[in-house]
């Protein structure tokens, strides 16, 4: 059996952005006074926090902003995986999500497009991200 | 500067620091204990003379005093994260200066070497899902984007881990005093890339207390006083980390009041104590705190300008958290207060008259201390 992978911690503001993410959904919310989507989820807009928000799909575009490779285990999950990349994805909408790109670590460049896609990891699906161009 | 008026009110009188290594039969009250006896010794104080207590990384500030036979009219805990070594300095200044306690000790005890303590892994992180975990991944991230921003590779960072182990092997309690080479530097094992395990602090168990009371009282106290002339502090919760702007905005903030406060311009200080938890915040405090431009750093640094006896800011005597031991800010605010009454040997700054501790996180702080 494969040794469990690390979980998020589920809330009430991060449940919905999971359950999308269950149906191969990537939902931000938006703050319906300035237009502008945040993550992570939260009760109140950060840009305006009296403001009203909804959800928005996002359309799964992005770019890479920085990156790292993890040498060190300290997740058993991740052990097999080693060495793997982090990489900080700002989507087109906005939020800037922290992930994985699915691509060898020695292509990884700053500023590179990206596009979503999902990799299922315990019970959850992830959002991870691969080239946008291949 | 209008609203702060807390300028060379306060001093530390008393410093006091434990051996640091790996103590599995002690705790963090016995190593804070021990610390705060050795600074009350340093004073020549006694327990009855506190009368405020701060405590960090001690679970109980009730069970501490208990134990410790402090009875005081101010006592508070505080969160253990290493920006609060500086706020636990600005709380005691603040605490004497509005008469709230006249005798403050502000005691930190960590045993986390012994308890495994793990900086990363663990169940809650933001970013678990995708294995991004670590306060050191968090800085590799920001480095990655420095050294694309600005065009560097890693090697300011084998500048910087360079200095501060010369400064620890001038230390006799340092726990890495071995010299090491930029090859070292840059062939050490990766941990989480572009950072590798010489860009990383040593993690031990210790304990660092401080002694702090008016500037009235600590003239007459064992030890010259060390002055907190000045400080700054400004938090900043505006994006989840790691954030990308390497806190430059924020240290600005600082930089553009500290000094001020202090009544003391930078080309008065003589040496900087900058939080090393990893290489790559020395960069940034530099940037932040305007001793350079941002992305200057690297160069500015690359000539030994770090270094004791070569350049014009001898920072981290001590070793800093890389060399001499992940203390979270406290033997750095120690070793300051050591500079400025020249008790520090091999590794004094020559007429140290003021010394400015920087920290750059999420809440970010400068103190500068001053001696008479």
């Amino acid at each position: 059996m494969a040794i469990a992978m690390p979980q998020p911690a589920i809330d009430p503001w991060n449940k919905p952005f999971w359950d999308a993410c269950a149906e191969n959904r990537l939902i931000f919310q938006r703050c319906l006074e300035t237009r502008k989507a945040w993550y992570p989820p939260s009760p109140v807009s950060p840009f305006a926090p009296r403001a009203a928000w909804d959800w928005i799909e996002s359309a799964g575009w992005g770019e890479v902003l920085a990156w790292v490779v993890f040498h060190q285990k300290y997740f058993p999950g991740f052990g097999d995986r080693l060495p793997y990349n982090a990489a900080m994805v700002r989507l087109d909408e906005g939020p800037v999500l922290v992930s994985n790109i699915d691509a060898p670590n020695d292509e990884i460049r700053i500023g590179r497009r990206v596009a979503l896609c999902f990799e299922q990891r315990g019970a959850f699906n992830v959002p991870i991200f691969k080239w946008a161009d291949e | 500067m209008s609203g702060w008026n807390l300028r060379d009110k306060v001093c530390i009188a008393g410093v006091g620091t434990t051996p640091y290594g790996s103590f599995p039969d002690n705790d963090s009250y016995g190593l804070g204990a021990q610390a705060m006896f050795s600074a009350l010794d340093d004073a020549g104080l006694e327990a009855g003379d506190v009368d405020g207590l701060l405590v960090c990384r001690i679970p109980s500030y009730e069970q501490f005093a208990l134990m410790t036979g402090i009875n005081p009219q101010y006592s508070l805990p505080v969160n253990m994260a290493g920006r609060f070594s500086a706020v636990s300095v600005m709380l005691a200044t603040q605490a004497i200066a509005t008469g709230a306690a006249k005798t403050v000790a502000i005691v930190y005890g960590n045993n986390g070497r012994s308890n495994r303590m793990f900086y990363g892994g663990g169940e809650g992180g933001a970013w678990n899902p995708w294995g991004m975990t670590s306060p050191g991944a968090t800085h590799a991230m920001m480095y990655s984007a420095y050294m694309h921003q600005f065009g560097v590779g890693t090697e300011p960072l084998a500048d910087v881990a360079m200095a501060f182990r010369k400064h620890a092997s001038l230390n006799p309690d340092a726990m890495m005093r071995k010299p090491i080479t930029f090859e070292d530097h840059q062939s050490a094992r990766p941990v989480c890339e572009p950072l590798k395990l010489l860009d990383y602090c040593q993690i031990n168990d210790g304990g660092v207390a401080l002694i702090l009371t008016s500037a009235e009282r600590a003239k007459d106290l064992r030890k010259p006083p060390v002055y907190v002339s000045g400080y700054a502090r400004h938090d900043v919760f505006d994006q989840a980390e790691p954030r990308l702007d390497y806190w430059n905005p924020v240290l600005s903030k600082v930089a553009s009041e500290v000094y001020a406060r202090a009544g003391i311009s930078r080309d008065e200080i003589d040496g900087l104590m900058i939080y090393d938890n990893f290489t790559p915040t020395v960069l940034f405090t530099l940037e932040g705190l305007g001793f350079c431009k941002q992305g200057e750093a690297p160069a500015f640094i690359a000539n030994g300008t770090l270094e004791l006896g070569r350049g014009r800011w001898p920072t981290n005597t001590n070793g800093g958290h890389l060399s001499d031991s992940y203390m979270q800010g406290w033997g750095l605010i120690a070793e300051a207060a050591r500079q400025l009454r020249g008790d520090c040997g091999a590794r004094q700054i020559k007429d140290a008259r003021a010394i400015q501790y920087g920290c750059a996180t999420n809440i970010s702080t400068s103190i500068i201390f001053r001696r008479d």
